[in-house]
């Protein structure tokens, strides 16, 4: 099968989820890489050692940005010249998006968010979650090439291999794009939710701490919000111990606790870290539906009947604001932090 | 600005979903608008207000999904429009742009058309991006705000990275996410007039349109695996205990 692996990244920055659609690439037959953007010399290199054949590379001013129009014009021109039988996208903003106009051009299909991938025959069969995890699908498109988006962390990631090299193909960029991008801030550092093997949540309970006394002068509402960050406070601390990233429940969210960006679970994010610390979270259906690909729940909550502690591998019956420092402390001796 | 809310009726998001015979239950769940386009009602009525605007909300769906467009309407969109066919039945996120555009240019003199960022449902998040392709109109993604002045359109884009800020000539097409704003409640009014409106239907002949053939088809539907696990729950006589005891188990699973 002649697989195209599309790249990834912004402002050179590769997607992870990029080398395990690469991983996978490789294990249906020739693989080739794509890589657009301006002075991509670095992830060209990368692509080759992360065990690409070939890289097709559209290395142009134009597209130092990604701009949707542009890259999928650039994208659905090169699937037309080389036509491939299947191209391979990490799940990421871009790429939806990307996929999505390509699909329009090249008169196919996406198939988003996939969890595995067979083969039968020349057809490719997906599964991916649908109605936020409650249920999976197995989806097939009739068109060339299929599309297929790969959801981070559903793939192993290759190992890289230092030296190794291929044919680089320059491609034509495009400059149709109908957009201009005006600025960019980073608003928070951290480790992003897709990508992260560790993510400890916290739910609305972080804002319950009984024994914290707020400064004064605050009015009930700026109380609450103060209190919550305190308890998010600690919610990061053993993040940070473990090199995770913070997530947070639909009630925490709605209550303006954390950015809606940090939500598991219903209108939020779907994830899959090999680690999933709930810290005052009850456990909502959509809040366990989002967290189902995760490997080892652990829970943390006062109340022993909640239902997060239905999926949970361990459980502590608990005051978090005692316990999660504890295990902060716990882990800082332990892995010698 | 004439300015179009995409909408999409979905089974409420507290629905217990499951697969049976093949087909996906939500047992006696209501259908309700989807959960995301209430933020798209809310952002284009913020530019209604913005730019003394209108707002038409735009749904493909069976004739229940009037109920769906009720919604918006009472939250304030001005008209509602279902396009509802027999046909439509087994469209892909590309049929469903290709129908979206012919509705969306029968309407004729459109500024901004915005979709919410996904549907709870298939949940791919396709078809904005499509119908801007199909339309040839710039796509202004995962807008957290929107400015519009002098005929162009700026919005906050929010992705993993941060948060960048891109513009284009309208007329164009907008996805929006929550940072918009918590969508408003139906006012008693509106609840009123929606209750009292006529919603046009109109069928793939009134667009001169036609379904295209899915390329993308569903061979089979599951229900996920069940989680088998049984909770161990930690205790101690201190919290330094417990989160010793806690800290070696998790260290044991190697997950770290």
């Amino acid at each position: 099968m002649k697989t195209f692996v599309y790249i990834d990244h912004f402002k050179g920055e590769v997607q992870p989820a990029s080398w395990e659609a690469l991983g996978l690439g490789k294990t249906l037959g020739a693989v080739s890489a794509v890589v657009f953007g301006s002075k991509v010399d670095e992830i060209v290199k990368s692509a080759f050692e992360y065990g690409a054949d070939e890289v097709f590379v559209a290395d142009d001013a134009a597209l130092t940005d990604y701009r949707a129009e542009s890259y999928a014009s650039t994208l659905a021109a090169l699937a037309s010249s080389q036509n491939p039988d299947l191209i391979l996208f990490p799940t990421t903003a871009r790429t939806r998006e990307l996929a999505a106009m390509s699909a329009v051009d090249l008169n196919t299909g996406v198939l988003v968010d996939a969890t595995s991938v067979e083969i039968n025959g020349d057809k490719v069969i997906v599964t991916r979650p649908i109605y936020e995890g409650k249920l999976f699908e197995k989806v097939t498109c009739s068109g060339k090439p299929q599309l297929i988006t790969l959801r981070g962390r559903a793939f192993p990631k290759p190992t890289q291999e230092e030296g190794h090299t291929g044919t680089v193909t320059k491609v034509e960029a495009k400059t149709d794009a109908l957009t201009t991008v005006e600025g960019y801030a980073q608003t928070e550092v951290g480790v992003s939710l897709g990508d992260a093997g560790v993510i400890v949540s916290g739910g609305r309970g972080v804002s319950n701490n009984p024994s914290l006394q707020p400064p004064a002068g605050l009015d009930d509402k700026q109380a609450e919000m103060w209190r919550a960050q305190q308890g998010f406070k600690l919610v990061g601390e053993l993040a940070s111990v473990l090199g995770g990233a913070v997530g947070a429940s639909r009630a925490a969210v709605d209550a303006g606790y954390i950015p809606y960006s940090n939500q598991v679970g219903q209108t939020g994010k779907v994830v899959a870290p090999d680690l999933y610390i709930a810290c005052g979270i009850s456990g909502a259906i959509q809040h366990l539906a989002g967290i189902r690909a995760a490997k080892t729940v652990v829970a943390i909550n006062k109340d022993a009947d909640a239902p997060i502690f239905k999926v949970a591998r361990y459980g502590v019956v608990g005051d978090l604001f005692v316990i999660v420092p504890a295990l902060t402390e716990a882990f800082k001796k332990k892995l010698g932090k | 600005m004439k300015i179009i809310a995409c909408i999409k009726q979905v089974p409420d998001s507290e629905a217990k979903v499951k697969a049976e015979g093949g087909k996906v239950s939500w047992g006696d769940a209501p259908l309700v608008i989807n959960p995301f386009d209430e933020y798209t009602v809310e952002g284009a009525l913020q530019q209604k207000e913005a730019t003394s605007g209108t707002v038409t909300a735009l749904c493909i769906g069976p004739e229940s999904a009037k109920e769906a467009l009720k919604h918006a309407l009472a939250m304030g969109a001005d008209e509602a429009i279902l396009v509802s066919d027999p046909a439509l039945g087994e469209i892909d996120t590309v049929g469903a742009a290709r129908i979206l555009a012919a509705a969306i240019n029968k309407i004729s003199g459109v500024d901004m058309v915005v979709f919410g960022r996904q549907t709870l449902d298939n949940g791919a998040g396709l078809t904005p991006a499509q119908t801007a392709r199909v339309l040839g109109w710039p796509m202004l993604g995962l807008a957290g705000q929107i400015k519009v002045q002098d005929g162009s359109a700026t919005v906050d884009r929010v992705i993993e990275e941060g948060r960048q800020t891109v513009s284009a000539k309208l007329p164009a097409v907008v996805s929006v996410v929550q940072s918009i704003g918590e969508p408003r409640y139906p006012s008693f009014m509106g609840i009123r007039k929606a209750s009292k409106a006529t919603i046009p239907v109109w069928s793939l002949s009134d667009l001169g349109a036609s379904a295209s053939t899915a390329a993308v088809t569903r061979t089979e539907l599951m229900n996920p695996p069940a989680r088998e696990t049984t909770v161990e729950i930690i205790t101690g006589d201190s919290p330094a205990e417990i989160a010793d005891k806690l800290a070696d188990k998790i260290l044991a699973e190697k997950v770290l």
